[in-house]
This record gives C-alpha cells, structure tokens and sequence, in this order.
C-alpha cells in the first residue's frame, strides 16, 4: 500500500490525468499551478511503472523531430521550460552536447538534409564535422566515421527525477495521487465525469488521458471508444561500467531512420555508458523481456563506434516500451467527448517534450483558472554526477549501497513523504539502490530489512522459523 | 587513536588476518569497514567448515567472523565500521565518508583488502524480464542468516561452483527448496564430492543447460531453461545467480593505481605492492575466490612486508611485468617479478585458467625455462609455481606447453 495516497483526500476535482508517467507528471504540475485541483490516477504500485521506467534519458533539442509536428513544437517548449526550472527543482542537467554520426555513404549523403532540417526546427548551432573532426572531439570513435554533425545543446538528464520532481511540485501545491487506481469506466453527466476506478469513483469537470502504454484502453473506457491503436516498441538497452563513461563524452547518435532513432551511444547522468535502444515492434504491453541475442548485438554495435568498449564489464541490462501508434505524430485530441483530452501516442520524445506537452494542453483546455501566486517549489536530491551528492553531507546514516554511494537517510526519505514508493523498482529509480556494478550482492540484505513491511511486494517472506 | 601507521580496507579474513598480526608487532592498525559489523563474507555463511587453519576448530562462519574479529580488537586493532572509502590518494591518503560527512585519513601503508563479488545476473546477460527475487548466492545468505528472511521458496540455481553448494546448504537452512542446479558446461566446476549434498537434497543438476528467461514483472513467476533436449520452463519463484568471483576493485578504479585487465584486481609485486608502494594488496581482491583460511594466512604473510616496509628493509619496487603467453590463461598474481629474497609473500605465482588445459605450465624469460610444473586442471581450480629467486632482465612470460 502507497501510505501516503490518502483515501480522505475526496473524490472531487477539477482535472483528473490517467497515467502518472513523465506525460501524466508534466500535466498534473501545470494543472496545479493553473489553478486546478488535480487529481492523479495510477493504476500501478508506484509512478512511472509503464513506458517512463525505461528510456534513454536524453533531453533533446528536436533537431531532428518532423518539421511544423506539434511533437517539435513540445520539444521545444518542453527544452527551455527544463532549463527554466530544473535549478529550483533540483533537477540534473549534463551538459554533453550531441553528435549525429554517418557510418555508410548513404548516410554520409544523408546529413546535408538533416542539418537543414534541424535549421529549420529552430536548432541553429549545429556544426558540420568531418570524419577526422569528429575523432578529434572523440579520441576513442572508430576510424570508420566518414563524417557528421555536432547538435551542442543535447543534454543528459536522470531518466526518473523529472517526472519525480514534477509530481513532487503538483503534490505540494495541492495535488492529490491516488496510485493501485485503475480506470474501469467513465461516465458524462453535465459538465461533470464520474469515472468508476478499483479504489472507488472520482468526478472531475476535465478528464486527461496520459495513459501511454494504454492510451488506447482508456480512451475506450471512459469514451466508449479509441481513435487510434498502440503498438508497443521495445528497446533494449545495455549500460556498462562507469570505466567506460570515459569513451565518449557527447551524446553518440547515428542518422536516424523514419521509424527509429536508432541506436545511441552516450554516458549516462549517473556516470555509466549506455547502447540502445532497439525498435522492436510487439503485441504485449506489460512484459519487456530482455534477450541475449540482442545484448550482444547491441555491445557489437557499440563496439564498432567505440572500439574500446570492449573487455569493459556490462553493469545493468533493461528494457522500455515505448507507446507507438499507427502514426509518428503525437495523438492530442480535444474532440473525442467535451471534457475530455487525449493525450496519446507520445512514443520516444515524452521525457523531453513532457513540460510543453503539458503547457500545449493547457492551452487546449481553455481553463479559467486563478494561477497559484507563490507556489511551492520542493527540492530533488541529487543523485546525478552533476552536483553534490547525500553522501557528502553529515549525517547520512551511512552508506547502504557501496556501488553508487546511496546513504540510509536517501532510502528512508524515498520510504516516506508524499511520494513514498511501495515497491523496490520505485525504490531503485528514486535513489538507484542495487543499480550499481555489484547489482545487491553487497546491499540487498541490508535493503531487504529496511524495507521490511514496507513495500507491496516485499524483498523476502518475514524472520523465519 | 593517534594516527595509525597502516590503514586496512576490508575486514574479512584477509583484512583481519594482517591487521591482527601487525597490531601483534606493535603497529597501530586502523581497519575501514563500511559494513555495520566486521567480519567480512563468513559473517553471513552460516555454515561449516571455516577456523581449522586460524583456530584449530570447526565453526560455522558467523562464530567464526566474531572471533577474527575478537582476535583482531584483542590484539590492539581499532576497528571502524559504517565507514566507506569513497577514493584512493597518493601516498597513503584515503578519502572516507561517514554519518559525520566526508574526511580523510593517512597512513605509512594503506592494505587494500576489498574481497570479491558474484558476476551479477546483468553481467551474464541473462534474458527475460527483472522481477524481484534473483539473487546473488551473497544477497540471499544476508538475506538468511543475517535478517532471518526467506526470499521465495522454490528457486533454480545457476552455477556449480563451491559457491552454488553453499547456496544450496543456505536453502536447506531457510527450508527453501530449489527445483534445480542449472550449470552451463558439461561438468560441475567443484570437485565432484559436492554433488552428494544436491543428492541428498534430491535437487537435479542439469548439465549443459542454461537459464535462457526469466519471467514475472514484480516477483520471478517462471523461468525457461535452454536444455540439451530443448527448452524447459520451471515454475520457480527465485533465481540464484551464484559464482563468477571477481575482484571487488571498485576503488581501483579511476584511482591512481595500476589493475590488471586480467584478474580486475590490483597490479602486484612479490610483496603484494602496488604501483604506489604506499598500498598493498592481499586476499580475493587479487585473483577471485579462495578459502577464508587462505585469505587469513595470505593477510598474516603481507602484514611481514608491511613491518618490513614500515623499517624501510623491503627492496625498492621494480621488476618484470608478467606477460600470459597462452590463451587458457586467465590470471597469474603477482603481475610484476622482480628479483626475490626469502619470506616474500608471493613467492609463488597464484594461476587460474579460463579452459581445462593439460600439460607443462612455465615461465620463461630470455628463451629459458625459469620454473615449470605439470598440469591437468580445469577452471577456478588453484594453481601455483614457485619464484625463482634469480630472474634476468628480458620479458617474463607465463606459457602452457600442452604437448609435453
């Protein structure tokens, strides 16, 4: 049970968002501070459980979104609004910088026409390279570049605290989060929606659909039917040891393709390096197993851009899905029932895009609300490369997890408050506990008796004998 | 305490078995330990055997932690646990963090005595999704005897080293019943007298087989095992992913000290020196798993160089990096022979192999044969050759000849 998602907190709203992903979080936050009372409905044990929990933690500039898409339009707005807020947050930024990389002579050819296209986004500071210009920027790059193109303004972010952090700020300035909250059914009556949930009915004037992986089944609960149909793409990903961090310091992206970005190459903002992701179009939308086959694959790939990487230790595998539908444009719509926006279809940009995601709708809504004067802006504990860390702060209780340096006083603060996590991947995410080169040999025990009648699914059956 | 001449990192056997004989000389000895309680790996084996070497008794590795621990503050020793390193210096100087906040620390000689870890389910780039409840053979014996828990109840275990053996009598203890030992290649890796206890406790071994998913979003609700007569899926709730030591030298890294890209552990001299012959080095850190009686008697010969560096009588560093001239070789220890004088702690060439090899293992330097000894031996099995006192100045090299 998440403790702090209090049943008293009423059933009465002016906005409810379905979903609390990244997507869901950005929407909850800007309702918020509109004006709105907001509630959020998450069906899972904790936040960012369905396609937010796995991604490639890439803030991008849109260099290369479709020209006029609101999708760029979003990555815009969703980039400076990062930028805007992430000090008083507390939100990590790594400045990297990107470099889009030509292996083939097709994609040699190919490079012209993206840099007028990131032009013509709005991304003015691209810098054509040559093959050996780019081996100068990055020493470790194969020989086999032939040429390509820097994008300065590509950043790394924390794959979670974002959306963490924008909860967080929605929470304290009124919010409310209802998690283990799954949308059976909704019903229109005035200007009101009751929607029927598995903890008990919520109305609210405004019903948003942020549910990614199930955008398409909400939309058919609460409208009666859907407008578009998600088709899960996995990507597989493979972080290394932070040994190999020191291979590339800019974001490594190949020429992308129309269906995927392709397979990237860069450091991670908790100092690891990471290869992925796969495209991998599937039917299922709660399993993203990982496979051995593709592992391996995917440390070739990074292999032959970075040759060097090989011999270095694999610290973690993952997987995400991402919500792709029948077309590459975001699926926004405002016209499926009154009071109702969908929000769909936000496939691989929705960590960057999220914050004008959420403003767009906004906009949308045509709301009359009184914006909150002097809203709270609570603080994330960094636990990025970028900035000080718990552990160099007295009174950290000491070290838990020796691998990436999580003090007690990080995993008890990600145990209570407001956002409190019911379940271990949420307690992985919020301090990355376990998430290190020894994987819990060293601290699981330690984490299974802190957590012990604390997390829904517990670490282990209670003392024994 | 005034400031102690030497710093140990690590209080398992190793740790404690130098840090007890060098407090024993009238050094003043300072041993980090960043978990709550000293002790090391033992602390959580709750099973036989440990102590025969140390203490001329059988004893169950908890009793066993307490009483190098005991031995260790009797002799002297100051103890600190809930305190982690967080970075080597030069010459001695060791970052640490605590509930206090960030320090530091200096010391003549720091002895790096960090121990070993699993190789973690990621590492082996074992399929499938990543429910709670797969284990480390480590994370599930703290999980056990430390807290008492019981992690899932009818798990597989991947591996059949010693390791594997160990996790299988932690089961027993717990009243876990694993459905299976799962081991990849055509043998188990221990010696064979292991295999009467995963009788006994009518666990099958399956030979060439592997884990090939593991299903569960939340808790491990299967898994599919690749077998030689195809694929298997078992309902288990837990997987034990045991063995594959390797060095925890996790602050060797971006440190300034020399790792050799072999073992993962420190580069050594036949002092168990580093490149910074401010730090030394002993125990599992150097070369993967090795009992705890071995790591005790391995920290109790370094703690003699230390005394002797501590009076300025060891030899000034240098001497031959040891090249592996042939492909079964995975590691030999000590990396850098220089010439050698009686009472070195290597003295020996500690060797491991990556494939079973037969034959005449030799080091050779100027086309000559140094020192040689026959071999029939298999993976993670010990193997040792003696140091020749005298060596030239040419590129030293370990070979196997597999045809004599």
């Amino acid at each position: 049970m998440n403790l702090a998602d209090h049943p008293d907190k009423g059933t009465s709203f002016d906005v409810a968002v379905i979903g609390a992903g990244v997507v869901g979080a950005a929407l909850a936050r800007a309702f918020t501070l509109a004006g709105a009372r907001v509630v959020v409905l998450e069906k899972a044990v904790d936040v960012l459980d369905g396609a937010s929990k796995g991604n490639s933690a890439i803030l991008h500039t849109g260099f290369d979104a479709p020209e006029a898409s609101v999708e760029l339009a979003c990555i815009r707005e969703g980039y400076a609004l990062y930028h805007d807020i992430r000090d008083r947050l507390g939100l990590p930024l790594v400045r990297a910088g990107a470099m889009v990389l030509a292996w083939t002579e097709e994609e040699e050819a190919g490079l012209p026409a993206l840099i007028a296209q990131a032009t013509a986004n709005g991304v003015l500071d691209v810098q054509p390279l040559t093959g050996p210009e780019a081996q100068t920027l990055e020493p470790a790059l194969s020989r086999a570049v032939r040429a390509g193109f820097q994008v300065p303004g590509e950043h790394l972010i924390d794959p979670w605290s974002a959306a963490h952090g924008y909860l967080l700020q929605a929470l304290a300035n009124g919010a409310v989060l209802k998690r283990q909250t799954e949308v059976l059914a909704g019903r229109r009556s005035g200007d009101r929606w009751h929607l029927a949930t598995t903890t008990g009915d919520v109305s609210a004037n405004l019903v948003i659909n942020a549910a990614g992986l199930w955008g398409d089944e909400v939309d058919r609960r609460v409208t009666g039917e859907s407008w578009f149909t998600i088709r899960p793409r996995k990507g597989q990903f493979v972080v290394y040891d932070k040994t190999a961090a020191a291979l590339a310091g800019h974001i490594l992206l190949p020429v992308p393709t129309k269906i995927t970005k392709g397979i990237v190459v860069c450091r991670t903002a908790f100092g690891n390096l990471l290869v992925g992701p796969t495209a991998e179009e599937q039917d299922d939308r709660e399993h993203a197993p990982v496979e051995r086959p593709t592992l391996q694959a995917l440390m070739r790939r990074g292999e032959e851009i970075l040759p060097a990487l090989a011999g270095h230790e694999v610290t973690a595998v993952y997987a995400g899905l991402r919500p792709a539908t029948e077309e590459k444009e975001y699926r926004i719509r405002t016209d499926l029932a009154p009071g109702y926006i969908c929000v769909g279809g936000i496939r691989s940009t929705g960590l960057s895009a999220a914050l004008g995601i959420a403003e767009h709708v906004v906009r949308l809504a045509e709301r009359s609300h009184t914006p909150i004067a002097d809203p709270v802006w609570p603080r994330m504990t960094n636990i990025s490369v970028d900035g000080a860390r718990d552990w160099q702060c007295p009174g950290h209780g000491g070290i838990v997890c020796h691998c990436e340096l999580v003090t007690r006083r990080e995993i008890e603060a990600a145990l209570t408050g407001p956002l409190a996590t019911g379940s271990l991947a949420g307690l992985k995410r919020r301090t990355r506990v376990t998430m290190g080169r020894c994987q819990g040999f060293y601290c699981t025990a330690e984490l299974a008796r802190m957590t012990e009648g604390r997390l829904a699914q517990p670490m282990a059956e209670p003392p024994h004998d | 305490m005034t400031e102690p001449e030497v710093i140990v990192i690590g209080s398992g056997p190793a740790g404690l078995g130098a840090a007890t004989a060098l407090a024993q000389a009238g050094r003043r000895v300072l041993v980090l330990e960043r978990e709550t309680q000293a002790g090391g790996i033992p602390r959580h084996c709750g099973h036989y055997p440990f102590g025969m070497r140390e203490f001329q008794r059988l004893l169950r590795g908890p009793d066993y932690a307490a009483r190098l621990t005991d031995a260790a503050r009797a002799a002297g020793v100051t103890i600190r646990t809930r305190t982690t390193v967080t970075s080597l210096q030069p010459g001695g100087v060791v970052e640490i963090t605590d509930d206090a906040g960030p320090s530091a620390l200096t010391a003549k000689v720091v002895l790096m005595a960090t121990g070993v870890r699993e190789t973690s389910r990621a590492a082996r780039l074992i399929g499938g999704e990543k429910p709670g409840g797969v284990l480390s053979t480590g994370a599930l014996q703290g999980m056990v005897y430390l807290n008492r828990q019981r992690p899932f109840r009818q798990p597989v275990i991947l591996g059949s080293e010693l390791v594997a053996f160990s996790a299988l009598l932690t089961c027993r203890h717990a009243g876990i019943r694993p459905l299976a030992m799962i081991e990849p290649a055509s043998r188990i890796t221990t010696r064979t007298s292991a295999r009467w206890l995963a009788a006994a406790m009518r666990v099958p071994i399956l030979l060439h087989s592997d884990i090939a998913a593991i299903h569960g979003r939340t808790r491990v609700d299967g898994v599919t095992l690749a077998t030689p007569a195809g694929q298997r899926d078992l309902p288990a709730d837990g997987v034990i992913v045991s063995g594959g030591f390797r060095p925890d030298a996790a602050l060797l890294v971006g440190s300034h000290l020399q790792i050799d890209a072999a073992s993962g552990g420190p580069v050594i001299d036949r002092w168990g020196r580093l490149s910074d012959p401010a730090y030394f080095a002993c125990g599992n850190l150097l070369r993967g798993v090795e009992t705890a009686g071995w790591c005790w008697s391995e920290g109790r010969r370094v703690a003699q160089a230390i005394l002797a560096a501590l009076q300025d009588h060891l030899p000034e560093p240098g001497g031959v990096r040891l090249s592996l001239a042939h492909p079964a070789l995975r590691l030999a220890v000590p990396q850098v022979v220089g010439a050698g004088a009686s009472g070195s702690p290597y003295d020996r060439l500690q060797v491991r192999l990556s494939r079973p090899a037969k034959g005449q293992l030799r080091l050779m330097q100027d086309g000559r044969i140094l020192a040689a000894t026959r071999i029939d031996s298999r993976p993670e099995r010990r193997l040792s050759l003696l140091l020749p006192h005298k060596l030239g100045h040419g590129p030293l090299t370990l070979t196997i000849d597999e045809k004599t």
